[in-house]
């Protein structure tokens, strides 16, 4: 079979759409990281905008809903000095059966710049990405199961940030892997960037032994899994998977896989905790964890911000 | 009409027969088959540097009729067929209505027969509304044209009522034919594995093909029912397969075009046109059923050819209708397999020929003797072909409705061998190379 080129570069190797952290240089992902450090004192500033976007249309395109993560974009795009337009399609167009690409054909008509795509399958903003205008950028804001690279790339600042170098890092992912997009756009950005040891750690329900294949060493055992890790990223447990056929109950998955200040001291002294939000207090960690020391989940949030008006920046000097 | 083909490399797979010779057809039939000098024909066709073959036999083709016609309609898609060489097809009962009622049947074999491009052979469903509650009537359905019976993709739940199917079946001596997947486990959209990880799409496990054939050979087992196992997609699957056989259960099996040359690699960046059922498997998986077919544990290559229109693939990968066009790659793909395996060419025909027609049986009536062969007094169904030609599958060119194939050049980037010339059924010519 051809090998295609991979669809989120140009033919430079330049980073047109983001769709996944897979395939990504590790050059792209650092000068992203780079790039976020100067937009952080942006955020701290009286005026909180630069003119990069400026005159620019951002469709943020929530097939599915997510009222934080669609905010951080707008908050993103606004700092960039963009237009910012919110479709909550679920509600609208799809309702009156209206095709996927349809919508996209209709709001490239209204000389959309920039689609931030969020949908429930995996692989849809591919889709969009092949049958948009040449001049619109992608950004993957979450599809299925498959990735969510701005929360790749912010769990990679925010580790940066307290870690400083990758290269020595043991990192555990913990939770509900199989169903996570998150947990493999961070898996992604981590053997990119050097990481040599990133555990995958929960019940093997949600953490099947395929995972291996991405580079990741499989545990089902939390203690094994946490034992001397620099950094610890607890995913959110759907309240759909709590109790049925992958989990008995919220109570037992804590009690196994919930990260209480007993488990976190199998970590290193030093270590930080991370969460992609919203947590759930009581079933993925304790609160004492959530809003202790190591905690570090809010300036996750805030250096989101900054990662995501890098992203967007980046790609849009960027020409198909 | 009495035709002459000249000069032509006939292979007759059945009887081995692979020399330079000319056959003559009168009446729909062979009349002679050597060096021929004093035949009066009608039209002669020069066939030097050309393979004639019998017409291929397709166990596994979607008409989309009755019901869906916006993704294919007899007239195109048996045009397909003509166009790819293929003489018989076994067409499905997946239709709207369910090809559970013998009026059906019969309006399709009318239809069919009127267009004289491919002999048609329905499936009729083993159950009613394929709901695998109650049985149609099969004798009924014989009797209108049905040569088996089929679940197609909806796989019976209650194990009961796929034993009393077979108890039924075999009563007669119908043939039941069965996808092996387990209805739970066969959920997701593509084969479980580091692929589907990767991608986060909901996978299949093998154990959903194995589990269904174990169930299945049970119950040969126990009822002696004839079965044909539809689209084998699992290395497992084939050990499974192997045994039964070795063991003397009733049983044939086939695979489709697609899995026998592709992998879950293939599907690249969420590819909707690899968006297949079953779903793509690994190499291991593809080499076991390449090694199976060569061997003869897999009797027959398949089209499994399904027209889905434009509107149904350009969705999100697990969105997307599973399915590709097929009958007119169905002889390049056999060709450019048999060539991957060094096997001669009449042993790579006999899985899309003879084959095939031993696995209908005597279904298909006194057709049996002849369809899928070259043999004197037997059925003109002929294929010629340029075996030395290599084409690029350009989609828009292809006669069926259906555009979305993964053998696509412009996907793929590689030419497929084999092109056929002209294709004769019963005698008269249904396709012609312009």
């Amino acid at each position: 079979m051809l090998s295609r080129r991979n669809p989120q570069l140009n033919s430079h190797g330049e980073l047109i759409h983001l769709l996944s952290i897979e395939g990504l240089p590790r050059a792209v992902l650092t000068q992203i990281l780079d790039t976020a450090g100067t937009f952080l004192s942006v955020n701290d500033r009286d005026v909180k905008k630069v003119p990069l976007l400026r005159g620019k249309s951002v469709f943020n395109l929530f097939f599915e809903n997510s009222t934080r993560t669609r905010t951080t974009f707008e908050i993103a795009a606004k700092r960039l000095s963009a237009d910012v337009i919110n479709l909550d399609i679920n509600k609208s167009s799809t309702a009156k059966g209206e095709s996927l690409l349809d919508t996209i054909a209709n709001l490239s008509a209204m000389h959309a710049d920039m689609f931030v795509v969020r949908h429930s399958e995996s692989g849809a903003p591919y889709l969009i990405a092949q049958h948009c205008a040449p001049h619109v950028h992608v950004v993957n804001a979450g599809d299925g199961r498959h990735a969510h690279p701005t929360q790749g790339l912010l769990d990679m600042y925010t580790i940066r940030h307290y870690k400083r170098d990758f290269t020595g890092l043991t990192v555990a992912i913990v939770g509900d892997i199989v169903h996570s997009r998150v947990a493999r756009s961070d898996i992604h950005a981590l053997t990119t960037l050097g990481v040599p040891e990133i555990r995958a750690v929960g019940p093997k329900t949600l953490v099947p032994g395929d995972l291996g294949a991405m580079g990741v060493r499989v545990c089902h055992d939390m203690a094994e899994g946490i034992r001397g890790a620099d950094v610890i990223i607890m995913l959110r447990l759907q309240n759909e998977r709590m109790s049925g056929a992958m989990l008995p109950s919220a109570g037992e998955f804590y009690k196994s896989y919930g990260l209480t200040p007993e488990k976190l001291a199998l970590a290193k002294p030093d270590a930080i905790v991370m969460h992609p939000g919203p947590i759930n207090r009581g079933v993925e960690i304790a609160s004492s964890v959530a809003d202790g020391t190591h905690s570090v989940i809010l300036p996750q949030v805030t250096f989101g911000i900054a990662v995501r008006m890098a992203v967007m920046s980046t790609i849009a000097g960027n020409q198909a | 009409m009495k035709i002459l083909i000249r000069n032509g490399r006939v292979i007759d797979p059945a009887s081995g027969r692979d020399e330079t010779a000319d056959i003559a057809i009168a009446s729909g039939r062979i009349v002679g088959i050597g060096a021929i000098s004093d035949f009066p024909a009608d039209r002669s066709i020069d066939a030097a540097g050309l393979v004639v073959a019998p017409g291929l036999v397709d166990l596994a083709a979607r008409l989309r009729e009755p019901g869906q016609e916006h993704e294919g309609m007899l007239e195109s898609e048996l045009a397909a067929a003509a166009a790819g060489g293929v003489t018989s097809l076994v067409c499905l009962p997946d239709t709207d209505p369910v090809l559970d009622e013998p009026g059906l049947v019969e309006m399709l074999k009318f239809r069919a027969r009127k267009l004289s491009r491919c002999r048609l052979f329905p499936l009729g469903a083993l159950t009613r509304k394929l709901e695998g509650q109650t049985l149609t009537e099969m004798a009924e359905l014989t009797e209108a044209g049905c040569v088996g019976f089929s679940q197609v993709d909806v796989p019976v739940t209650d194990t009961m009522v796929l034993l009393r199917a077979l108890q039924y079946a075999a009563t007669f001596g119908y043939s039941v034919w069965l996808r092996p997947q387990d209805a739970w486990l066969g959920t997701g959209v593509a084969a479980q594995g580091a692929v589907a990880t990767r991608f986060g799409l909901s996978g299949v496990p093998v154990a959903a093909e194995t589990i269904a054939l174990q169930t299945i050979f049970e119950l040969v087992r126990a009822t002696k029912a004839r079965v044909h196992l539809c689209r084998l997609s699992s290395a497992a699957g084939v050990a499974l397969l192997r045994a039964a056989k070795a063991e003397g259960l009733p049983v044939t099996a086939d695979v489709s075009i697609n899995s026998l040359h592709l992998t879950d690699v293939d599907i690249g960046y969420f590819n909707a046109d690899m968006r297949l059922t079953p779903p793509l498997r690994q190499q291991a998986d593809r080499e076991a059923l390449r090694a199976a077919l060569a061997d003869g544990t897999i009797d027959a290559l398949v089209s499994d050819h399904n027209p889905v229109d434009e509107d149904m693939k350009n969705l999100p990968f697990g969105e997307a209708e599973p399915g590709a066009t097929g009958l007119e790659l169905l002889l390049s793909l056999a060709l450019r397999w048999g060539a991957d395996a060094g096997l001669p060419l009449a042993q790579t025909l006999a899985r899309v020929t003879t084959d095939p027609v031993r696995v209908l049986g005597d279904a298909i009536g006194s057709l049996a003797s002849s369809a899928g062969r070259l043999v004197e007094g037997g059925v003109a169904d002929v294929c010629i072909f340029d075996p030395a030609a290599e084409w690029p599958v350009t989609p828009d060119r292809l006669a069926s409705q259906g555009k979305h194939t993964p053998f696509a050049f412009a996907s793929t980037g590689m030419a497929l061998p084999g092109r056929v010339r002209t294709t004769l059924v019963a005698g008269t010519i249904a396709y012609e190379a312009a």
